[in-house]
């Protein structure tokens, strides 16, 4: 009786789109309530929907019914990122040089780090090829996986743990570094935690917050450029 | 009526992305194209942010929703992850605070290389 309702209710669509809002309304109070950078909508969504998965012993492909619905607009989240560098085109055209420079020189190590970590560490070509843009924010870093045959999920895992280590040690990494200036803070939060890091830029200092979010769209373009010659 | 229609607009901005993306003879994200795109698009005036701003509030605000599914999708890849996750957690916590560091560096010496250069243009 309780499976073929449970049946009947997960073959379409609307299972997997109600799973995955409903998740991620949970994983949205929590925030609110614990005002932790660790308890992050996202992964307590991704948790959340595991388990509830796993408990009722549902099929991911049935999940994923949902999950291609909701695939939909990802292509305009990723566009509308264009939106926060627009916002930003005063700063952006000030202080240009130092801009580009910062970002040019981030996403090089950032790629140039993984592609040695990955060969010395002996990962097969589907992991080497997700972790690549796992300092870009999530959209871009999906896209450059996708385009070369990564597995999206472990660049996902991969750019939410940069995420949070960047969003938590931004103050610790100032100071051990030596990063006196907002601008370059900024940007160097932006150029290795993205999306996740801007939350805490922003906490930190409005000028850093908008670095932040400059750096996560052109560390982006840049990192796609740069995965082209590999 | 008018958040369909700059959705409308989102969406065929999405398509031409596609189209370009297919016609490119390298393997280039559609949906980085799409942002560049609209960045373009925002530049010359051709679209304003406003003629986009309910939908564009609406998706930066849950942006993260759309990426649950290709994060559950880990549960198709649970044998990968188990054999390599060591090596994924090592390399994030390696590469983070030096592209952090470097990132910085390279800013600071540039903006202090511009100011000396300003400088002596002023003697």
């Amino acid at each position: 009786m309780i499976e073929s309702i449970l049946s009947a209710i997960t073959s379409t669509p609307v299972f997997g789109i109600a799973l995955c809002v409903g998740t991620f309304e949970i994983g949205r109070a929590i925030q609110k309530k614990t005002k932790m950078t660790l308890m992050n909508p996202l992964v307590i969504a991704i948790v959340l929907c595991i388990a509830f998965l796993m408990i009722f012993r549902i099929p991911f492909d049935r999940f994923d019914l949902g999950g291609d619905v909701l695939n939909v607009l990802l292509g305009p989240a990723t566009a509308i990122l264009a939106l926060n560098i627009y916002n930003q085109r005063a700063t952006l055209k000030q202080q240009f040089v130092p801009v580009l420079l910062g970002c040019v020189v981030g996403s090089i190590t950032s790629i140039a780090l993984v592609v040695l970590l990955c060969h010395a560490l002996g990962l097969d070509a589907a992991v080497s090829a997700a972790l690549l843009p796992k300092s870009c924010t999530t959209p871009i870093a999906v896209g450059i996986a996708e385009s070369r045959g990564g597995i999206t999920a472990i660049t996902m895992i991969a750019v939410l743990l940069s995420g949070f280590i960047g969003a938590v040690c931004a103050p610790l990494f100032a100071r051990i570094f030596r990063i006196t200036d907002p601008l370059a803070e900024g940007l160097a939060i932006g150029a290795c935690s993205h999306a996740l890091g801007t939350t805490k830029a922003a906490e930190i200092g409005e000028l850093q917050g908008a670095m932040s979010s400059i750096a996560i769209g052109i560390c982006g373009i840049i990192t796609v450029f740069l995965s082209l010659f590999l | 009526m008018k958040i369909l229609f700059q959705l409308l607009t989102l969406l065929l901005i999405c398509l031409c992305g596609d189209a370009i993306a297919a016609v490119l003879p390298i393997s280039f994200p559609s949906s980085v194209i799409s942002m560049i795109l609209l960045f373009v698009l925002f530049l010359f005036g051709v679209l304003r942010p406003k003629h986009i701003r309910e939908t564009s509030d609406f998706l930066l605000e849950n942006m993260a929703l759309f990426f649950i599914p290709a994060g559950v999708g880990i549960l198709r890849y649970a044998s990968v992850l188990k054999d390599s996750l060591g090596a994924i957690v090592l390399i994030c916590f390696i590469t983070t605070p030096i592209v952090y560091a470097v990132t910085g560096w390279t800013v600071q010496l540039a903006m202090r290389l511009m100011q000396k250069k300003e400088g002596k243009q002023h003697d």
